[in-house]
């Protein structure tokens, strides 16, 4: 194999599972460990800067890092759990000090640039958090009265309370930006014609898909669309449910559904799903909250028919299947050849996925949508075939979840931010990287390198009684600084990379005999699926790298499987040239500002000569 | 030193030996020698074969003398038994030792100032008894935990950290076990434990004195142009006679050698040390074979290593000593004092 080029900001990336995972790369080992310190303003900060809504995706968040965390793949035994990094987050959010002061000011002067952005969700607001600060005159439109999108109108208030929204969606429109709040937007054609700039549609992806089975219209008095129920319940046009309650469908918005049923008179409340259990489209912690508030969830039902009594609804029939895979593995439902079920109930709620929906867009403007209907949007720039047109959020690619809006609405306002400039929004910005030793003495490093043995921390909930009976009532407690702090050590600093300078080996094995999971093996070079076997121990995980040093004086090299390691430092203590350093990655993604723009301001011009 | 334990965790494919345990179950404490000493690296080695061979913990006895070498057995072996005693007298206590139980497998750790200066007359004795045991030297020909003075077993015309010479002629603790009747010698280096793992493998299933001098560069005041104990040094000097494979019982030949470059040797416990050759005239079953070839090479500067000389079929102290097979410890008061009767026979048969 080639030495590994450690100069390409990739390869350490990589390292860094989290914060790869994570759609708008957050540093997550950064702020985990300024949480340990203590430190939580500053943690909330870097979060901030990165993911936008820290409080509410501390609480929210679909969290894309948890599953690649290292500590799943390093544990002993069972267990295997990844650090709880969402609810870090959260730690950050609840315990730091007004941190207001520490927020942009809004831009004293402007820059004349005008930007329109549609719908005041995540995505829209943190183009307006990124562009306003900068002098653009940023407009957020949407029908509702505050801003939040489907953070205030879809997630239960138990999940996340309103004071929260409040205070993150603050923080953004007192930086200048202009709400219109109750203005739905109804035509992008008359939006275009007022000379904005650039325009951003954040205006997610608003309609709940239906089912059309029999009994659908008779008894559609006791029918409601998922999400539509959610948001009424949201904004207190809801209150009451009928006692027996059948939800159907298997992603969160099914999960939200019926846990809010709970809190709202169902007793008897079920989810019905099509697919098995297993395959449900909901996070597993979801499920798992549901079922710890006595919902059943029945698989394999497919629902056909709706029964009613004169015009009330009074019980579902589904048919029984089982899944069949193909020689491809593919998966069919097919029915089982058992007798259908038939389940009582007062009320369904429908929550069976949720589809774009752009009526107000005209399709004579010039604006290309494919064949599903969705607007051709670039999955870099964000930008459509107009070219001062950008989509970010649901609104882009269909729904996903409130990281990926914020990814999209960082990388839209840097293709607005080089457009307005003049400049080829196809260019993107490389990330700002800082690699730097973390050796303080001898055996003395600035992060704290002993690994935690504990095992995953459980958040405290509320007690079951008292969180049933409110639906405002936030069931998670949320982690306490020790149980935080104990929660935090658990991190492995996959950050502080090992840095190997062959220059200075001399092949003593002392990093050999020292490394716990046998990462670190000298021998002769070879192609990499060789190699991978060669090794102390073998590399079998493939989307890991291979750290490949240059040639040594023996003629080896030094291979380092980067899958399992700790990141503890023993081989860089136990060095005695200090070939290994532990050195800090951090990567920050280039935001939009002179940081991104290839001609960094006009008046910077290079004036040495001149000088 | 490092401060913080290394960690529990391990590799997920960690293997587990018959006994159950991995490899990480026969660690001890981390070290508190110098980073990159070589004596670690032995440690390591250590580790490795008692996993390798099943070998329960707690039928070992570690015992060492005093210096760098001789704290090792802290970090290897946590779980066995375990004994430091004066300097240089290592030899006497583990011959004790033995004698009282000789069902364990004992393990002598000592370096070249414990073993060559102060407790040179018994290294000699413990040798030409045939005391049953595996004597490990950590040999980097310095005096670490002074600051590097020269030992004695360091070359002459050494250089130090400082840049003296040495004068005086080094003592060979390999010739020397060779001449005082060690069943088991052989010489190997701490930055090669393919080397190494299967000798110690092979002087653990041998059944009589075997002696095992490794050559283990000192980081910290050892390591620099011009001594001959440094990595480099070594590594360009190491002309290596044999490679071992060491395996418990006999199994089929699988690979193919060419016709006389391997050689089996089966132990007296059924093990057999297969010698892949590298010298090709070289025959470790002859002892005054390889004391010649040791003194012709090594005065051409070369570091000899491999296993150099092995009887297999030795014998030992117990042996010699016509003991009774079973430990004397387990002996009791019957035994020990077996009543007039006895004493009569024995007076009769002296009358």
């Amino acid at each position: 194999m080639k030495p590994t080029d450690i100069g390409r900001p990739e390869y350490f990336h990589k390292v860094v599972d989290c914060q790869l995972a994570c759609p708008a790369h957050t540093p997550v080992p950064e702020y985990i460990r300024l949480i340990a310190a203590g430190r939580y303003s500053d943690a909330y900060m870097v979060n901030w800067h990165s993911n936008v809504f820290p409080g509410v995706l501390g609480r929210t968040c679909d969290r894309p890092c948890e599953p690649a965390c290292r500590r799943g793949r390093v544990e002993d035994g069972e267990s295997k759990e990844p650090v709880a990094i969402c609810r870090l987050k959260r730690v950050a959010a609840d315990y730091k000090d007004d941190v207001s002061a520490r927020m942009p000011k809004p831009a004293e002067k402007k820059n004349g640039k005008r930007i329109a952005c549609v719908g005041a969700g995540p995505a829209s607001l943190t183009v307006a958090r990124d562009l306003a600060p900068l002098g653009y005159e940023v407009t957020v439109f949407d029908g509702e009265k505050k801003a939040g999108g489907f953070i205030r109108s879809q997630i239960p208030k138990f999940r996340l309370p309103e004071e929260v929204i409040d205070e993150e969606t603050g923080y953004i429109l007192n930086l200048g930006v202009d709400f219109r709040s109750g203005v739905r937007v109804e035509s992008l054609k008359g939006l275009l014609a007022e000379g904005y700039d650039a325009v951003f549609v954040g205006s997610g992806a608003p309609r709940g898909r239906d089912l059309d089975i029999p009994g659908r219209k008779e008894a559609a008095k006791n029918i409601h669309i998922g999400i539509d129920w959610l948001s009424s319940v949201s904004f207190g046009h809801i209150d009451k449910i009928g006692r027996r309650v059948i939800v159907l469908g298997g992603g969160n918005t099914a999960m939200d559904c019926c846990r809010s049923s709970r809190r709202l008179g169902g007793e008897d409340v079920k989810v019905i799903v099509r697919s098995g259990f297993d395959e449900m489209k909901a996070s597993p912690w979801e499920k798992e909250d549901a079922i710890h508030e006595g919902i059943p969830i029945l698989n394999y039902l497919v629902p056909k028919e709706f029964r009613h009594e004169n015009g009330k609804l009074v019980g579902m029939l589904f048919e029984k299947v089982k899944a069949v895979y193909d020689d491809r593995g593919r998966r069919s439902l097919v029915p089982a050849g058992e007798p259908d079920q038939y389940f009582e109930c007062d009320d369904v709620l429908v929550a069976v996925g949720q589809e774009n929906s752009f009526p107000w867009i005209e399709r004579d403007i010039g604006l290309e949508f494919d064949k599903w209907g969705m607007p051709v949007v670039s999955e870099s720039t964000m930008q459509s075939s107009i070219p001062k047109v950008f989509f970010g959020g649901d609104a882009a690619f269909g729904p996903k979840n409130i990281i990926w809006a914020v990814a999209h609405g960082h990388e839209a306002a840097v293709s607005i931010d080089r457009f307005c400039s003049g400049e080829d929004v196809a260019v993107r910005p490389p990330p700002n990287v800082n690699l730097m030793s973390q050796k303080m003495g001898i055996h003395e490093w600035s992060y704290d390198n002993a690994v935690s043995n504990d095992i995953r921390f459980k958040v405290p909930l509320k007690d079951i009684s008292i969180s049933l009976k409110n639906i405002k009532v936030e069931v998670e407690l949320g982690f306490d600084p020790q149980l935080a702090f104990k929660e935090a050590q658990r991190c492995l600093n996959c950050d502080v990379q090992t840095v190997f300078a062959a220059g200075q080996c001399i092949e003593c094995d002392a990093c050999v005999d020292i490394c716990p999971m046998d990462c670190i093996t000298f021998t002769a070079n070879g192609e990499e699926d060789d190699l991978r076997k060669r090794l102390n121990a073998p590399a079998l995980n493939l989307s890991q790298d291979l750290y490949v040093s240059t040639e040594l004086k023996t003629g080896r090299v030094m291979v380092k499987d980067e899958d399992v390691c700790l990141h503890c430092g023993l081989c860089a203590e136990r060095c005695p040239t200090g070939a290994w350093d532990m050195q800090k990655f951090l990567l920050t993604t280039t935001k939009a500002g002179p940081g991104c723009r290839d001609r960094h301001a006009n008046h910077a011009a290079p004036s040495r000569q001149a000088a | 030193m490092t401060y913080i334990a290394k960690p529990k965790l391990h590799h997920p494919t960690l293997a587990t030996n018959k006994l159950g345990f991995t490899r990480r179950d026969y660690e001890g404490p981390v070290s508190t020698l110098c980073a990159g000493c070589g004596h670690d690296s032995i440690s390591a080695a250590i580790i490795q074969a008692a996993f390798n061979l099943d070998i329960e913990p707690h039928r070992v006895a570690k015992l060492s003398g005093i210096g760098c070498s001789s704290k090792t057995p802290t970090y290897f072996l946590g779980q066995s038994h375990g004994f430091n005693t004066v300097h240089g007298r290592m030899p006497s206590v583990l011959t004790g030792a033995n004698l009282a139980n000789r069902d364990l497998i004992y393990m002598g750790v000592s370096g070249d100032g414990d073993s060559a200066s102060i407790g040179l007359g018994q290294f000699a004795h413990a040798m030409r008894r045939g005391v049953n045991m595996v004597y490990i030297v950590m040999n980097n020909g310095v005096y670490g935990l002074t600051k590097g003075q020269f030992s004695a077993t360091a070359d002459k015309g050494s250089k130090s950290k400082k840049g003296a010479i040495n004068n005086d002629s080094p003592v060979d603790l390999v010739s020397l076990a060779l001449q005082l009747g060690a069943t088991f010698v052989a010489r190997s280096f701490s930055g090669d434990k393919a080397q190494l793992v299967p000798l110690i493998e092979a002087a653990l299933a041998h059944q009589g004195a075997a002696f095992i001098d490794v050559i283990s560069p000192c980081v910290a005041f050892n390591n620099h142009a011009g001594s001959t104990k440094s990595y480099d040094y070594v590594r360009e000097h190491n002309e290596a006679v044999n490679r071992i494979d060491f395996m418990p019982y006999r199994e089929e030949i699988t690979t193919e050698y060419e016709p006389g470059s391997v050689q089996e040797v089966v132990q007296h416990d059924g093990s057999v040390l297969r010698l892949r050759k590298l010298h090709a005239e070289y025959d470790p079953n002859n002892r005054i074979g390889a004391m010649n070839y040791l003194q012709e090479h090594q005065a051409k500067g070369e570091v000899v290593t491999g296993l150099l000389f092995v009887d297999p079929e030795p014998e030992d102290l117990h042996a010699y000593s016509n003991t009774v097979p079973v430990p004397l410890n387990t002996l009791g008061a019957n035994e020990l004092c077996p009543k007039s009767a006895a004493l009569e026979k024995i007076n009769a048969s002296l009358r």
